[in-house]
């Protein structure tokens, strides 16, 4: 079934009696697959509303997420947040929606420092489990009238209702970035250096270590003059970690750290990890991990295990979570995708799906 | 204003329910004297007065827990309190609730600035905060005026904002987890340290349900580093068109200015009166501050000088000192002070698309010579986050009613242009009625579903956010 308006989506939901399988592009095939028919939503398209001198941008949920951002580059802005591309993580075709993104709730390296997805979000309809028609937030950047039902949608998965259209809070895209690298550190080291950069004035927007190729990047980005600065009084500060070197804006570097490039068509299972940075390095040794990358200074890890791997169970407790990204059918099955909550916070979990979705029809199972 | 017909039967069971808050909580967290809970009677919006039953104030989490299992099994309704500056009558009690305030959980249980994050107790002040990381050179972000008194309960009650909101985001975008006590006293560690919560996001909705989810005993924040330095720019103009204007032009050239409030004439006027700031006998004022390094400063204020050079201001004031600064910031500080001197006052707190703010602020000057009541406007402009400050005189009978249908009818205008009731104040019971003028009944129902997840007996802070009406199936009235 392909939805074209939100009323035509309102109605199918209302006389829907089984499982729906909510896809926009179909590009992040996370969590426990969905027994249902499939509800393709990437015919709600098209831009309400971009307001260039107010960074408001209001947008239906199936619209190409390509589409939007260059929609936003000619104007000199963007997402802040730097979303991530699956598809090459995740072997899949098709083309991402904003609506996907939004659901995933899914940020890239600058969410250390602009915020993630959830935060530039500020406005969402929704249509719930009983077919009705919901708005929240709105299409301006404070808003404290009500509750904030628009955080609760991203990151939900289409589990407590279908997004037909979201509102952003905007940036302008900088005059330029200026990447540092440093090609020779540990772990350890890269992470205590990148928790020296994040904890300096100077306003660090990517900082992100490779362990498989030793890579440390660190981004800064602005105006020009200012971007020179910076550069030069954090390759001074961060001397005694290591050489660094100045390799330019480092386009590709940080789509490779926000696509994960590195494990692309490597063996393997995927995991994603949020801690604390200084944590980190600890936790992807006890992993027994082929590889892995740290962004946001070390709060998040991509793992590359060995398939088949209940990761969890090997790191025992942590502070902080996995999420398992990328495995087999079969694994998926056995592991659970997203991070088993505490008893109490399942409880409130569970009774809100119940009560947004009391028919059970939004990807019933994919959360968990 | 209308509040729920109290409890009768909580009123007269009095006694015996504060017999048993006593018996599990240290004898000085219960007070039932009325001569003491007077205190608590209002907040912020003080137009607006009820004593509680009583109040509790709790010193750990386990007793917050053990005081809303007995106010549940006694149906006690229960109000979170913090430092009871909300403006919105986020904190007013009614006579058959407890006040439950946090004043005495104000401690920092942890600080790591290697993972910039601090970890506090509810109660403690939002300037605090600051104070115990800015010996390292960090800061706690969201800066609301009212910083030295009020508490990052309250705070994330509120998800309340501040001046430097425009870079750094609100209290959603600086919280990463809390310690919430529901209203069956459970316990529920939501978020933590790290940053993405997991799960559905539980964190992003407590934050601004103005204590109707649960009460948060403990909150994890994040700490920024220090800028190297700010500094602001005073740009005056002979008209409010030009300067909003202005401010769009500074948006789009790709300048984020960490802050850009505005005045309009008669706030200009009053500050100008109370503060002798020095500032220029014009239209409207922008104090617009950038971050950075004295050069970084300097090349940012040159950008805007540049711009707001191209639409002819009266005055164009850079502050190269720390004195100047000073001086810049002191009218725009002393506003609420100055109006405050002058009149009794009611402050707004609506937002509005920012390329709706000339035809908001005529509208406002019709309406305003429409009721008869001078209306001084102070805001936020990069965010269209306006405070409007309606002059009444709470002596004359009628005026405060009038000052009330006044600001309805601005916010309902703000609603109107595509904005909203609240941007940082919330909504409590002051802008409770106004919440259909924004949403409709579905819209409504879906947040009320999350107050039943989170406390299906409706106990926790009665009578506010959503209009009686609409919630009056659910609170069995
Ligand atoms: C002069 C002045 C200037 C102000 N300036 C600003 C400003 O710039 N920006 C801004 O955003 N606000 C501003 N405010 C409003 C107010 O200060 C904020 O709303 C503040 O966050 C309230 O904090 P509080 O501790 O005083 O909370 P209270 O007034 O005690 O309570 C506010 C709400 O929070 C709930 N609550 C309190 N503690 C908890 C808890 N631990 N758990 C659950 N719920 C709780 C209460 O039930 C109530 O609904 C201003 C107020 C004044 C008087």
């Amino acid at each position: 079934m392909k939805v074209t308006t939100e009323q035509e989506l309102s109605e199918w939901i209302t006389s829907a009696t089984s499982p729906l399988r909510i896809l926009g592009g179909g590009t992040r095939p996370v969590g426990r697959g969905v027994a249902g028919e499939v509800l393709d939503v990437s015919g709600l398209r098209g831009v309400t509303l971009y307001e260039p001198q107010a960074l408001t941008l209001v947008v239906r949920a199936g619209t190409p997420l390509a589409e939007v951002e260059a929609l936003l580059a000619g104007e000199g802005q963007r997402l802040a947040f730097e979303p991530a591309d699956w598809r090459g993580l995740l072997g899949m075709a098709g083309e991402p929606t904003v609506g996907g993104m939004v659901a995933a709730n899914v940020s890239g390296p600058r969410r250390v420092q602009a915020g993630a997805c959830r935060d530039a979000l500020i406005g969402v309809r929704f249509v719930d489990g009983t077919g009705t028609v919901v708005k929240n937030g709105g299409r301006v950047m404070k808003n404290v009238t009500g509750y904030d039902l628009v955080k609760l949608m991203a990151g939900s998965w289409g589990t407590l209702g279908v997004i037909t259209e979201v509102a952003f809070k905007l940036l302008p895209r900088p005059e330029t970035a200026a990447t540092l690298l440093c090609e020779t550190l540990s772990p350890e080291v890269a992470v205590a250096a990148m928790a020296d950069a994040l904890g300096s004035p100077f306003e660090v927007t990517g900082a992100a270590h490779h362990r498989g190729t030793g890579r440390t990047l660190i981004r800064i980005e602005g105006f020009a003059p200012s971007v020179a600065y910076r550069a030069e009084r954090l390759c001074a500060r961060l001397a005694r970690f290591g050489d660094w070197s100045h390799i330019g804006e480092g386009g590709a570097e940080w789509q490779a750290v926000r696509d994960v490039a590195a494990f692309h068509q490597m063996p393997g299972d995927v995991w994603c990890l949020a801690v604390k940075p200084s944590d980190a390095p600890g936790i992807a040794a006890r992993a027994e991990a082929e590889d892995a990358l740290f962004d946001w200074g070390g709060g998040r890890i991509w793992l590359r295990v060995a398939a088949g791997a209940d990761l969890r169970a090997r790191l025992g407790p942590v502070a902080g979570h996995a999420t398992l990204i990328r495995a087999a059918a079969e694994t998926r099955a056995r592991i659970a995708t997203f991070p088993p909550e505490a008893p109490p916070v399942a409880v409130l979990a569970r009774a809100l799906r119940d009560r947004f979705d009391p028919k059970h029809l939004l990807n019933p199972g994919l959360m968990g | 204003m209308q509040l729920p017909r109290p409890n009768a039967e909580v009123i007269a069971r009095k006694a015996a329910i504060v017999s048993r808050l006593r018996a599990v909580l240290p004898s000085a967290a219960v007070i039932d004297d009325p001569a003491e809970t007077r205190a608590y009677e209002c907040d912020g919006l003080s137009a607006y007065r009820c004593p509680p039953l009583a109040v509790l104030l709790p010193g750990t989490t386990a007793e917050v827990a053990t005081a809303l299992k007995i106010c549940r099994e006694e149906r006690v309704p229960v109000v979170p309190r913090g430092s009871g500056t909300s403006l919105s009558g986020g904190a007013l009690p009614t006579s058959d609730a407890v006040i439950l305030g946090l004043g005495r959980m104000n401690r920092v249980l942890e600080t790591d600035l290697a993972n910039r994050f601090i970890r506090v107790e509810a109660g403690r002040t939002n300037l605090s905060v600051t104070g115990a990381v800015e010996g390292e050179g960090f800061f706690y972000a969201p800066d609301p005026s009212s910083q030295l008194a009020c508490a990052i309960g309250g705070n994330i009650a509120m998800n309340s904002g501040g001046a430097h909101c425009l870079k750094y985001g609100v209290t959603t975008n600086n919280l990463l987890g809390v310690t919430l006590v529901t209203m069956a006293g459970e316990v529920v560690e939501i978020g933590g340290p790290w940053m993405e919560a997991g799960g559905l996001d539980l964190l992003g909705v407590i934050c601004g349900s103005e204590g109707q989810l649960g009460v948060v005993t403990e909150a994890v924040l994040r700490v920024l580093p220090k800028p190297e330095g700010a500094r602001p720019v005073l740009i005056g103009f002979n008209s409010n068109e030009v300067a909003g204007a202005c401010v769009a032009d500074i948006i789009r050239a790709g300048v984020l200015p960490v802050a850009i409030e505005f005045m309009d004439r008669p706030c200009i006027r009053a500050c100008e009166e109370f503060a002798k700031a020095g500032y220029p006998d014009c239209e409207a004022l922008l104090i617009i501050e950038v971050e950075g390094s004295p050069a970084e400063i300097d090349d940012q204020l040159a950008r805007i000088g540049e711009i707001a050079r191209r639409h002819d201001p009266v005055e164009l004031r850079e502050s190269r000192s720390e004195a100047e600064s000073a001086r810049i910031w002191l009218g725009r500080k002393s506003a609420f002070g100055a109006m405050g001197r002058i009149n009794d006052y009611m402050c707004l707190d609506g937002t509005i698309p920012v390329s709706a703010l000339p035809h908001v602020l005529k509208r406002i000057g019709e309406m305003s010579r429409g009721y008869g009541l001078d209306v001084a406007n102070v805001f936020h402009a990069g965010d269209g986050n306006m405070h409007p400050l309606i002059l009444f005189n709470a002596n004359k009978p009628g005026d405060l009613e009038k000052c009330e249908a006044l600001g309805a009818d601005i916010l309902r205008l703000c609603v109107e242009v595509g904005g909203c009731l609240s941007g940082e104040h919330g909504v409590g019971i002051e802008k409770r009625d106004l919440m259909v003028a924004q949403f409709t009944e579905e819209d409504m129902e879906a947040q009320m579903r999350v107050k039943d997840v989170f406390d299906p007996d409706w106990l926790l802070n009665p009578a506010k956010v959503f209009p009686l009406e609409a919630s009056a199936a659910r609170r069995g009235a």
